[in-house]
């Protein structure tokens, strides 16, 4: 269960961010997490409670950005969508493929009081 | 684990050791301090900001990630070749290291970093062999960061010119997102597991540069199709190089060895 690693990565960066902006606590996060990132989000709810407590997100409301993935066919350029890393090229069935989105897993935002 | 915050460190979390070694040093944690502890604060003062909105965009793993390059960028300046092998439990991860060990460390200076939740028992195999080996004992962690890693590194004293090999935690999903500054990640799969492994697990077979098929001694005894194994795998990560052999019986151990001479 890495997420909750990843969990507790998010909150240093928001008591990080917190601290700079003299803030007390975090009201609202926004979180980007593409769904070809290694990041189940179901799990990361999961830890979310015991990993925010005691912490400025304590009582933050928690808001994730789902962003799809798609990909561009490495031979025949074809752009699709990609649910799994593992997806071929829809046209021409080939492997090779670069990534242009879903790997993405971030803070967005913090809204602070 | 820790009891405030669960992460992992403080009570019995990560500990760094060499076999024999007892004191029960921790390994210290950048991202972890007790949150009710630095953040006291009066709330009968006014404050004097609003309500209002930070635009971090930052990545989750940066830490890790830099981290992970102050790693490479010392075995780059010290010519170490860093591999960092990773498998589920039971694939023979410690058994290929150990028969590479054996084998080459006339030849070639070998490092090794251990990584388990618990027990010194892989250090203790490759302590048997007189190579320098550190023990990272996770505690409930499911896999290696970069800064154990960088701790790790420490107690090695690893001399200029060699081969560092760090073997994860045996977890096919967890260390897949964690670089350690390595320059080759290996993924090991054995005979005995499904051939559609790389597709159950493709993080792991997408971040590995080689993939070894352990085991093949057993070929004649279990059901799985080899063709159809590396198309899965190549399914995943079309750029994977494999090799397959058998650590117990030594067959196809030659043509890894011969890749990792060719590295240094």
């Amino acid at each position: 269960m890495h997420e909750l690693s990843i969990a507790m990565g998010i909150v240093k960066i928001a008591e990080d961010e917190t601290s700079k902006a003299n803030a007390n606590e975090v009201i609202k996060i926004e979180l980007v997490v593409g769904v070809l990132s290694g990041v189940e989000i179901d799990s990361l709810e999961f830890v979310w409670s015991s990993a925010v407590k005691d912490s400025v997100l304590e009582k933050a409301e928690l808001k994730i950005i789902k962003i799809l993935g798609k990909g561009k066919c490495a031979d025949c350029d074809t752009e699709f969508e990609m649910e799994n890393i593992y997806d071929v090229c829809p046209n021409c069935s080939s492997n090779f493929k670069g990534i242009l989105q879903g790997k993405e897993l971030k803070v967005k935002a913090l809204e602070v009081i | 684990m820790c009891g405030t915050c669960g992460c992992g460190t403080g009570g019995n979390g990560p500990t760094i050791l060499k076999p024999g070694e007892h004191s029960h040093s921790h390994h210290n944690h950048n991202d972890h301090h007790h949150h009710s502890d630095s953040h006291s604060h009066n709330h009968n003062h006014s404050h004097s900001y609003k309500q209002r909105v930070i635009e971090v965009e930052q990545d989750v793993l940066q830490n890790n990630q830099v981290l992970a390059a102050r790693n490479r960028g010392y075995f780059e300046a010290k010519n170490i070749f860093t591999v960092n092998l990773v498998s589920s439990p039971g694939s023979g991860k410690t058994s290929i290291l150990e028969k590479t060990l054996t084998d080459l460390k006339n030849d070639i200076p070998f490092y090794v970093i251990e990584g388990d939740q618990q027990t010194l028992n892989d250090a203790n195999r490759i302590d048997a062999l007189n190579i320098p080996v550190v023990q990272i004992n996770t505690g409930k962690g499911c896999h290696l960061e970069s800064d154990m890693v960088y701790d790790a590194v420490k107690k090695l004293e690893i001399k200029n010119d060699s081969i560092l090999m760090i073997e994860n935690v045996g977890n096919l999903v967890c260390p897949s997102m964690f670089d350690l500054g390595e320059n080759k990640r290996v993924v090991i799969i054995s005979t005995t597991e499904g051939e559609d492994k790389p597709t159950k697990y493709p993080d792991m077979f997408h971040t590995a540069d080689i993939c070894i098929i352990n085991k093949i001694d057993l070929l004649p005894y279990v059901n799985i199709d080899m063709e159809k194994l590396k198309n899965y795998a190549l399914q995943v990560n079309p750029n994977l190089q494999f090799f397959e052999v058998s650590a117990t019986k030594g067959d196809g151990m030659d043509k890894w060895y011969k890749w990792l001479k060719s590295n240094i």
